[in-house]
């Protein structure tokens, strides 16, 4: 009982993760929580049984002999069997829902956002996530990821960038290509992480909220600047994306 | 193809045509007591070489800055750290050192079913290893990393990769022969009137472990094959320009490399199954659920590779099914340490270092299998995948886990190799020094990975500093530990007090001769050994004149 | 090498291989084996699922040549199956001690093997694609010629096999029959998996 009252504690209060930065951000940190929670009663629990077992059975000086001739036992073993069967089910039925409201499980085939985009998607999370009213407003943006660098292309401005300008609050489309070998996007911040593929464009839909500036960081050794490729996504209110965007757009397409 | 026989002299017991004294251990022996020893020197020295590695990329890591190497030296580096330790230390000392060394004790054999065969595996180890650290300094080793994933492995220099490829073909060859005369000892070459379930449980591990080497080991190599087609022949299986498909080839490694890592931590499982009654003095406890939970790793095993790939782009019911598949694999692992905690519980526990390194392998594993498990959510993984947070989740198994049972192991054998006691208290410094070293160099990259650390990076956000200096500074803890127990080893196969042939009292069969044993284990007759584990007095009649099990062993028909 | 029978003191001596007390040995010889043929035909199967996978997802670029036909191959199954019958026959002749039968049975299934292996050569030469030409092209060539390279090594121990089945000093005969047996499941694991081939490759 009080293991598992200090487990809540622990998951509640001990924070390991980076700020929140993206709409999945906080679901991922529920499910981080309730992973860490169950995870430090386990752990306290069996090491807490062994030390106490190693202290309290340990051979005194005075004793020779074995201990008890126990070979098994039977109801105890079921138990053991059932109870973690039990928590593993419900972890994986939980992190699938949690997957399910990142819009993980949305298939891929079905992706519809926009008639150019006919070819084949391999994998991500699919732009069919984003909610139903928002399809339209959905912004899409190109990346190409090379050794060893991010470009982002947008093209309802043709505007080509290093950094990822994104506005807050509003779902963005990644359609990510790489150019030689297996990259990765990944943001700490956004709890997101795609391979970007040559030969196949995978997808990332996420809607970031926190106006701040947040690294991209490439998590697929990609040869010897692995390390060094690295870019940065900059969410910034609408009106200051807004500013960005329409001082950058070669073409003056309307802000859609 | 035929069967060629040695001219054998007219003695009582013919010896082979072999060296004997210490010579026959840099010989073709055929005896298994000396191929199990001889892989367990040979997976050391290469221990050291990778420890060695590693030490280089924890110096580099001490900066932010790419300054102690440049970078495809790094890159390397990596590789060949992570080769060596899997292919070269982990896997044959786990599965050829103890393995040979026990299996035809525990099945009541004299030699393994294919001696031949046995010494061939060996011996195709050093060379395959040689090979692949000489190609760093000749042409320069791989730099994809132990994983090779193509289209940078087909990019990056091809002789190194070529050499690595080769070099690995060779030790999975060496591991298939290995596996194939496990099965068969274990299975065929019982000593009449052996029942399966009464072999002690490192039999069982083995026998699941071959099984794995025999179904998955074979994919690797098919598909290295393919690889190198690539490489050499410019083909396009994996190459993204020619029509090939990169995401093939990742299916096909983690095929193999996530039974891979079963086959480095099933031995382990038995190996502290057999340490842990001996030194608390109690009957392993639940051995059925032990053996089914062996097997059912084994048959779960094989189905939950693509967990490794939750961001190569699988599609969603994919990702669901290596989910939910991967998540249970936690339940037979749960149950076995649930029944080692069993064990311990009400025994009469002797806190020396075999037993203190076994636990370490319990506090180290839980704490890795728990992280395995969170890893399995595709939701958390998509964050970490390819993190420092994965580097410390299976440094915890691996490491934590099967390089803490191999110390435990060499505690409780040594005085079977040798017939001399190691140092206690040499024995429990190395272990306080690993133990403490280990945590502090993996406990924080867990951190680390969280918090936005990629992983195989020779330069990092300088926000990470600290605990990248923390890690480094358990890393040479590590490193030093090697110390003690290197002068420990030495020093006591000269002047070790004497151990006697079973200082122990276990009950196991090859206590029941003499240490080390003769070249064909036992003069006479191989004991029968119904109750491996008998130890202990029934509740009720806690007898103390009792004192050893040696009234349990029945001998003879 | 000389043959001095071994003094077995023990029946469960270990050392099989050394000794010729093939009755109670000669089994764990033949499930070695066994095992290890599970081995590779787990390198096939890896073979063939990397084919799949290529087909199911990877479709050809436009104008790659990709076409196989099929009445070379369908001889080729034919040889193989036709081959193995022969070996059967010829394992059943060394045990009713008919080593003159025995050993023609061997030459004729040598023959088809060798057969195989020249009807495949001159699919190879007459194939439109070569072996880096595409995707499929290139795993269709791994396979068969995976295969081809286990019938040229089946080829190769059933001549041996055929030597050392001679009547004067050769040392395979009724009673020391592991080569012959070792040989015979080697080669039908290996027309085994030419059926299977020939399925994925050709007909599906
Ligand atoms: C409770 C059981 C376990 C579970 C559920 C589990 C799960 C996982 C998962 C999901 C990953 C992929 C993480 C990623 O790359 O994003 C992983 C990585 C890894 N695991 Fe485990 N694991 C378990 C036990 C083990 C064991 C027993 C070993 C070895 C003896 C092991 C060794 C590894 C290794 C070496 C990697 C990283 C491979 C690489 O990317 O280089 N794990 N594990
Ligand atoms: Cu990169
Ligand atoms: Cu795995």
């Amino acid at each position: 009982m009080l293991l598992v009252l200090g487990g809540m504690w622990v998951g509640q209060n001990i924070n390991l993760l980076p700020v929140d930065a993206s709409v999945n951000a906080p679901i991922y940190d529920e499910l981080f929580q309730v992973l860490f929670t169950i995870g430090t009663v386990l752990f306290v629990g069996i090491v807490g049984l062994l030390v106490f077992s190693l202290i309290r059975f340990r051979r005194r000086s005075d004793q020779i002999g074995d201990g008890i001739a126990i070979e098994g036992n039977l109801p105890l073993e079921i138990f053991w069997t059932a109870v973690p069967a039990v928590v593993v089910l419900f972890v994986g039925l939980y992190s699938y829902d949690i997957y399910d409201r990142m819009g993980g499980m949305v298939p891929l085939a079905h992706d519809h956002m926009d008639g150019a985009h006919e070819e084949r998607v391999w994998g991500g999370i699919s732009s069919g996530s984003v909610q139903a009213g928002e399809i339209g407003n959905a912004l899409p943006i190109d990346v190409t990821a090379m050794q060893f660098a991010f470009l982002f292309h947008y093209p309802d401005g043709d505007i080509i960038s290093g950094e990822l300008h994104v506005p807050a609050g509003r779902p963005i489309t990644l359609r990510m290509e790489a150019k030689d070998v297996i990259h990765a996007f990944w943001v700490p911040e956004f709890r997101l992480k795609q391979d970007v593929i040559p030969g196949q464009p995978t997808q990332l839909s996420f809607t970031p909220t926190r106006p701040g500036r947040y690294p991209i960081v490439c998590a697929e050794l990609c040869g010897p600047y692995h390390g060094g490729m690295r870019s940065t996504v900059v969410v910034e209110e609408q009106d200051a994306w807004d500013a960005w965007f329409s001082s950058n757009a070669k073409t003056d397409a309307a802000n859609t | 193809m035929t069967i060629a026989l040695q001219p054998e002299t007219g003695t009582e017991r013919p010896p082979r045509l072999q060296p004997t004294g210490w010579l026959r251990y840099f010989s073709f022996s055929v005896d298994h007591k000396v191929i199990g020893l001889q892989y367990l020197v040979c997976g050391f020295l290469f221990y050291l070489i990778g420890g060695a590695l590693a030490g280089a990329i924890r110096t580099e890591l001490a900066s932010p800055v790419a300054d102690f190497m440049p970078r495809d030296v790094y890159n390397q580096v990596l590789t060949l750290h992570g080769t060596v330790m899997i292919f070269l230390w982990i896997v044959p000392v786990v599965n050829g050192a103890f393995g040979n060394y026990l299996i035809p004790f525990y099945v009541g054999a004299r030699d393994m079913a294919f001696p031949r065969l046995n010494a061939v595996a060996f011996w195709l180890i050093p060379p395959a290893g040689l090979l692949l650290i000489s190609s760093y300094f000749l042409t320069g080793a791989a730099q994809s990393g132990w994983t090779a994933y193509p289209p940078l492995s087909i990019t990056t220099p091809a002789t190194g990769q070529i050499i690595w490829i080769l070099s690995v073909l060779l030790l999975g060859g060496s591991s298939i022969f290995g596996g194939i005369n496990f099965i068969a000892t274990i299975l065929k070459l019982r000593r009449p009137g052996l029942k399966l379930m009464q072999l002690p449980m490192y039999c069982w591990a083995m026998l699941g472990t071959s099984i794995l080497v025999v179904l998955s080991t074979p994919v690797l190599a098919g598909t290295l094959v393919l690889l190198s087609f690539d490489i050499v022949a410019h083909t396009g299986f994996f190459n993204p320009t020619l029509g090939g498909n990169v995401v093939v080839y990742q299916h096909l490694f983690w095929f193999y490399s996530h039974p891979a890592v079963y086959i480095m931590v099933l031995p382990a499982f038995g190996l502290v199954s057999e340490i842990l009654p001996v030194h608390a003095r109690k009957p392993l406890f639940g051995y059925t659920t032990m053996v089914y939970s062996i097997m059912a790793i084994v048959g779960l095993g094989l189905i939950v590779w693509a967990h490794h790939m939750f961001t190569s782009g699988t599609p969603p019911w994919m990702r669901l099914f290596f989910t939910i598949a991967t998540a249970f694999i936690a339940v037979p692992t749960g149950i076995k340490f649930f029944n080692w905690l069993a064990t311990l519980w009400g025994g009469r526990i002797s806190l020396n270092s075999a037993m203190l390194f076994s636990c370490g392998f319990i506090v180290n594993f839980v704490l890795g299998g728990i992280t395995g498990v969170a890893l399995a959510q595709v939701p958390f993984d998509i964050h970490v995948h390819d993190t420092y947070f994965v580097v410390a989740h299976f440094h915890y198994i691996v490491f934590g886990g099967s390089v803490f049972v191999i110390f435990a192991s060499i505690y409780h054998w040594y005085p079977k190799f040798t017939g001399r006691m190691l140092n206690e208290h040499l024995g429990r410094l190395h272990f306080a020094l690993t133990f403490i070293g280990f945590n502090l160099c993996f406990g924080p990259q867990h951190w680390l990975g969280l918090n936005g650390m990629p992983r195989r990076v020779a330069e990092y956000d300088p926000q990470f500093t600290l605990i990248n200096q923390i890690s480094s500074v358990g890393a040479l803890l590590m490193a030093i530990s090697t110390l003690p127990f290197l002068w420990n080893v030495i020093q006591s196969a000269f002047a070790g007090q004497r151990a006697g042939d079973n200082p122990w009292n276990a009950l196991t069969p090859e206590w029941l001769t003499s240490s080390p044993p003769p070249v064909e284990n036992w003069v006479g007759e191989a004991p029968l050994v119904e109750e491996p584990y008998g130890f202990g007095i029934p509740a009720e009649a806690f007898d103390l004149a009792a004192a050893s099990g040696r009234d349990l062993w029945s001998s003879g028909k | 090498m000389t043959t001095i029978p071994v003094k077995q003191t023990n029946p469960d001596h270990g050392d099989a291989v050394e000794s010729d007390n093939h009755e109670i040995h000669g089994d764990f010889r033949l499930f070695g084996l066994a095992t290890f043929l599970v081995a590779d035909g787990m390198t096939f199967a890896g073979f063939f699922a990397a084919y799949l996978t290529f087909k199911a997802v990877n479709p050809l670029p436009a104008g790659a040549v990709y076409e196989l036909e099929l009445p070379l191959p369908i001889l080729n199954t034919i040889l193989l199956l036709v081959s193995s019958a022969t070996f059967h026959r010829a394992g059943q002749a060394l045990h009713s001690g008919a080593m003159q039968r025995c050993r023609r049975w061997l030459l004729i299934t040598a023959a088809l093997g060798l057969a195989f292996l020249v009807s495949q050569m001159v699919e190879y030469f007459t194939l439109p694609f070569g072996l880096a030409d595409n995707l499929y092209a290139s795993t269709f060539y791994a396979a068969t010629g995976f295969h081809g390279l286990h019938v040229t090594l089946g080829a190769l121990m059933i001549l041996i096999v055929w030597w050392q089945a001679r009547s004067n000093g050769g040392r395979i005969n009724s009673s020391n029959a592991f080569p012959l047996e070792a040989a015979e499941l080697y080669w039908h694991f290996v027309d085994g998996i030419w059926v299977i081939l020939f399925v994925i490759l050709y007909l599906l």
